[in-house]
């Protein structure tokens, strides 16, 4: 398989990586950087496990490859804390019980983000809108959309 | 047992979970998290395209040449069965082929590229056989035999296969006169019904990674509801020593059943065994997850159901079929619970029930959120709003007529505990407004509201344990042993919140110790069946009273006082006798010194407690009598206001409601949120889910082709409710509910739409082309 160098700014860090042609990125985040708070929930583009954002964009980072990230900037959920504090989307889903098994939360909270990044105000029906390709089988979604009404409200 | 005198205040309040900070960040550890380095291996699995066939013959020459491959197994590479209830599935097929998905060879490789390309080289050779997909069809004297060896399978003593048939067990219920009393009813109702395959969707896909040593012993990482049953079924079926073998698992992305027993775990165990020294992983992709491991099993329900001109359940006869597919290691039991559970929560003095678990070539039937009871009661409580209308007795007078009460003698003969079932009808009563009609302004839309009630009792052997330990640190803080599995419903908090109430410290004191280890947790069964707060919380409730009866000991010898004056509270030990006072910290790990130097008392403090129900007794196999089925059953009820456009058959909910009798809520938040997502998980199943078969093959291995329910599609509005009549055996009187939410919720909306438009459908999902095209047949389209 062809090997490519690509640059990439993730969570705030710049790295360099080989990267072969067929690699995505999400093997690339949990396996090349060992960032594994980014899940593999279907590696189809269906369940929204592994959102992150690229270039300020959310992304299901199993439809996306290494080598289309090339100068790109990326936020994985480690980088939702570089700064060692919790992002109010964190401290509003903690405070609400809106985690259970935790294993959708990190691409949940990337959608949320990436939501109040272009909307900080969002209705209801916005926020159910924003976060329809991340399944979550635990809570029953009510908690989640009450987190992030919670953190608009902060 | 829980027999304390008061309730200290930390039980029945919210206080936060113990995990959230780490799954907020991403920190939280999961299977498929852990770093193995260079040294793992990957492993993907060869599986059988045909539902029914003979193996003629596998040819690895290939496979095992290719670059970078470094095992390849087949089920020549080992013969023994594996199984919790019934042994009756090989790890790898050998002779035969059962179901389309089965696995046939493994490959363990430097890469999974390199192994999935492996196992294109890998040639087998079939010839088909009938294959049989129903299960009324595969009871037929003339079906194909599935597994001609039933007789010699071993079987655990309350599952009773039938040799030379498709059916793995038939548990029989025989009380009362049924035959004789239906002459005696003004009304009888006779229906069926049918509740397909769903699958249980976990986020995160099973995982496993073994590790074999060149002495054998086995390692294990796994995402699992069970390293304890898990490493005793490994052991059993290898002939090996539970000792050696060790089962660790991390954080769970979801359960729901699936994850309990031993499924794919098994195979990169017998891979591993070939590249000793090299963990190997498999890791289910999202298709696989839905067609090779566990489903939840479908049912066909036959009931016929009759009362009395006053309303009164006079007889039922009740006939399930189960589809255990290929394997029913599991599912007899199910079979078996749906049996002794087989009225639902009424009062029948007359009943005749057969239960058969059968053999069918489709994928494997296991346990799911609710084991066999969301399934039962779809069709009980369909049949009782039928029976209700019949008779012309408000459905919820009718219900609250013949629900069980305390002292009532179930179907097996059980005497029935005191339940607050009638207070969940008449809270989900009332918050939709029963009696009451609600209208849409939109003249195409209709609305109906529906109730249905449930019970469950925890299904599993009659002397499932459990056990815990407490270790303290210097400065008083505690880690908490346990075997119960923190799967999302927030174990591991309930349980050091219960230890720190139990044991008289602050609960920030208490830590879990974790990741579940079997060589360092205490032992638990399994996490399953609703069981965990309830049996784990009675080992932890006798753990802090060891733990407690020696810190009084040690104080009172020192202080020359009598134990029985001594409280501990808030990590402080206090004498009501002398006012003198000692903090936990001061003498768990160092002791106290005696007086002028003259030596010391105590020493390091370790609490240990266990559980185990010693009174659930046997049924006898032609009725299924006995004087103590189940441990206890956790009841309640559910109400929906539905609104459907009947130009579309789209169906919206207005509002949800549930009420559940959970004895004493320990963390009341925790309970809500397991109500919510259970109801949520219900309501999925009853709109969207259904796996599709076509001979054996599924046709919808995908999120985008199998739907599950998104944000999009929660109520409108959703409430909950919880009952506390407390539980005799439970701890500070607490029963489980984590299955509960999602049992009564499909024949609940079911009621509902057919007080909508009049229209009863027979089984889920009740999509929203099946609700236009049977409005349409009744000729009742709005417009």
């Amino acid at each position: 398989m062809k090997m490519h160098t690509i640059n990439i700014n993730i969570n705030g860090h710049k790295e360099s990586l080989e990267v072969s042609s067929n690699l995505t990125l999400l093997h690339m985040i949990r396996e090349e950087l060992a960032l594994t708070g980014t899940k593999n929930g279907c590696e189809a583009g269906e369940c929204g496990a592994c959102t992150v954002m690229v270039n300020d964009e959310p992304v299901n980072s199993c439809m996306v490859l290494a080598i289309e990230c090339d100068g790109a900037d990326i936020l994985t959920i480690e980088g939702l804390t570089a700064s060692g504090e919790l992002n109010k989307l964190q401290k509003s889903f903690m405070k609400l019980n809106a985690i259970q098994c935790g294993f959708c939360t990190p691409g949940m909270l990337l959608s949320a983000y990436a939501l109040l990044q272009r909307n900080p105000n969002p209705t209801e029906s916005e926020i159910k809108e924003a976060l329809v390709g991340n399944l979550c089988r635990c809570t029953g979604y009510e908690r989640i959309i009450q987190a992030v009404q919670d953190a608009v409200s902060e | 047992m829980g027999k304390t005198k008061k309730i200290p205040k930390l039980i029945g309040t919210s206080v936060p979970r113990v995990d959230l900070q780490e799954k907020a960040t991403g920190e939280a550890i999961f299977t498929d998290d852990i770093q193995f380095g260079n040294k793992l291996l990957y492993a993907r699995i060869k599986r059988s395209p045909h539902p029914h066939a003979l193996i003629k013959s596998i040819d690895t020459s290939q496979a095992e040449n290719y670059p970078g491959v470094k095992a390849v197994v087949t089920g020549a590479d080992f013969a023994g069965r594996i199984g919790l209830y019934l042994k009756d599935r090989h790890i790898f097929a050998r002779d035969r082929v059962r179901y389309v998905g089965e696995p046939v060879a493994g490959v363990a490789a430097v890469s999974e590229d390199v192994a999935e390309r492996a196992l294109d080289l890998i040639q087998v050779e079939y010839e088909r056989l009938p294959a049989v997909f129903l299960p009324q069809d595969a009871i037929k004297p003339d079906a194909p035999l599935i597994h001609p060896d039933l007789g010699e399978y071993e079987v655990v003593n309350f599952i009773y296969p039938k040799p030379g048939t498709n059916i793995s067990n038939h548990f029989k219920i025989r009380k009362g006169e049924p035959e004789n009393s239906w002459q005696n009813c003004a009304a009888i109702v006779e229906n069926e019904y049918y509740i397909p395959h769903i699958q249980h969707v976990p986020l995160e896909t099973h995982v496993a990674v073994a590790k074999v040593d060149l002495s054998g012993k086995i390692t294990l990482w796994t995402s699992s509801q069970s390293p304890f049953a898990q490493r005793d079924l490994i052991a059993k079926t290898w002939g090996m020593s539970p000792s050696d073998i060790r089962v660790i698992s991390p954080f769970v992305g979801g359960g729901f059943g699936c994850k309990a027993g031993v499924t794919m775990e098994a195979l990169p165990i017998v891979i591993a065994m070939k590249v000793k020294g090299h963990p190997v992983k498999l890791r289910l992709t999202r298709e696989e997850e839905f067609y090779t491991n566990f489903v939840r099993q479908a049912l066909l329900i036959r009931l016929k159901i009759g009362c009395d001109a006053e309303g009164n359940i006079l007889a039922m006869e009740n006939t399930m079929y189960w589809d255990g597919g290929a394997s029913t290691e599991y599912g007899v039991n199910i079979a078996r619970a749906g049996g002794y559970s087989c009225t639902g929560p009424y009062d029948i003095p007359n009943v005749k029930a057969d239960s058969y678990c059968v053999y069918t070539n489709n994928t494997i039937g296991g346990p799911y959120r609710g084991f066999g009871m969301s399934e039962l009661h779809t069709g009980i409580e369909q049949c009782i709003d039928e029976l209700a209308d019949k008779i012309q007795i408000d459905k919820v007078a009718f219900r609250k007529r013949n629900v069980v009460e305390a002292g009532d003698i179930l179907a097996t003969g059980m005497v029935m505990h005191p339940n607050g079932i009638k207070t969940c009808i008449d809270k989900v009563a009332g918050a939709i407004e029963w009696g009451k009609s609600s209208q849409s302004s939109d003249p195409h839309k209709k609305r109906g509201k529906g109730i249905a009630v449930m019970w469950k009792a925890p299904a599993m052997p009659p002397n499932a344990g459990s056990s815990a330990t407490l270790k303290f640190n210097s400065d008083g803080t505690v880690f908490l042993s346990v075997g119960g599995q923190e799967i999302g419903q927030g174990s591991f908090t309930v349980a050091a919140q219960m230890a720190a109430a139990a044991l008289g410290v602050p609960v920030e004191w208490v830590r879990i110790s974790r990741p579940l280890d079997t060589n360092y947790s205490s032992y638990e069964w399994q996490t399953v069946a609703s069981r965990i707060t309830w049996t784990m919380g009675n080992a932890i409730l006798a753990a802090a009273k060891d733990a407690r009866d020696q810190i009084f000991k040690i104080v009172a010898e020192a202080w020359s006082e009598n134990p029985d004056d001594l409280e501990l509270e808030n990590g402080v030990v206090t004498s009501k006798f002398s006012s003198r006072k000692i903090s936990l910290k001061d003498f768990v790990i160092t002791g106290i010194p005696k007086g002028n130097d003259q030596g010391w008392i105590g020493g390091p403090i370790i609490g240990r407690g266990k559980f185990m129900p010693t009174y659930v007794t046997g049924l006898d196999k032609e009725t299924g009598q006995g004087k103590r089925a189940v441990v206890h059953f956790t009841t309640g009820a559910q109400g929906f206001i539905v609104e459907i456009d009947t130009q579309t058959g789209k169906l919206e909910i207005i509002k949800a409601v549930s009420a559940f009798d959970v004895g004493k809520a320990i963390n009341p938040d925790l309970v809500k949120t397991q109500i919510e997502g259970g109801m949520m998980q219900g309501i999925s199943s009853a709109l969207f889910e259904q796996l599709v078969f076509k001979e054996g093959v599924l046709q919808n291995p995908s999120f985008v082709d199998y739907r599950i329910a998104t944000t999009v599609d929660t109520p409108n509005q959703m409430e909950c409710y919880f009952v506390e009549v407390p539980q005799d055996d439970g701890p500070y009187g607490a029963r489980g509910v984590g299955e509960h939410p999602m049992v009564p919720t499909i024949a609940a909306i079911g009621n509902a739409i057919y007080d909508a438009v009049g229209i009863r459908l027979h089984g889920p999902p009740f999509t929203s082309e099946k609700i236009y095209f049977a409005i349409k047949e009744r000729g009742q389209t709005g417009s």
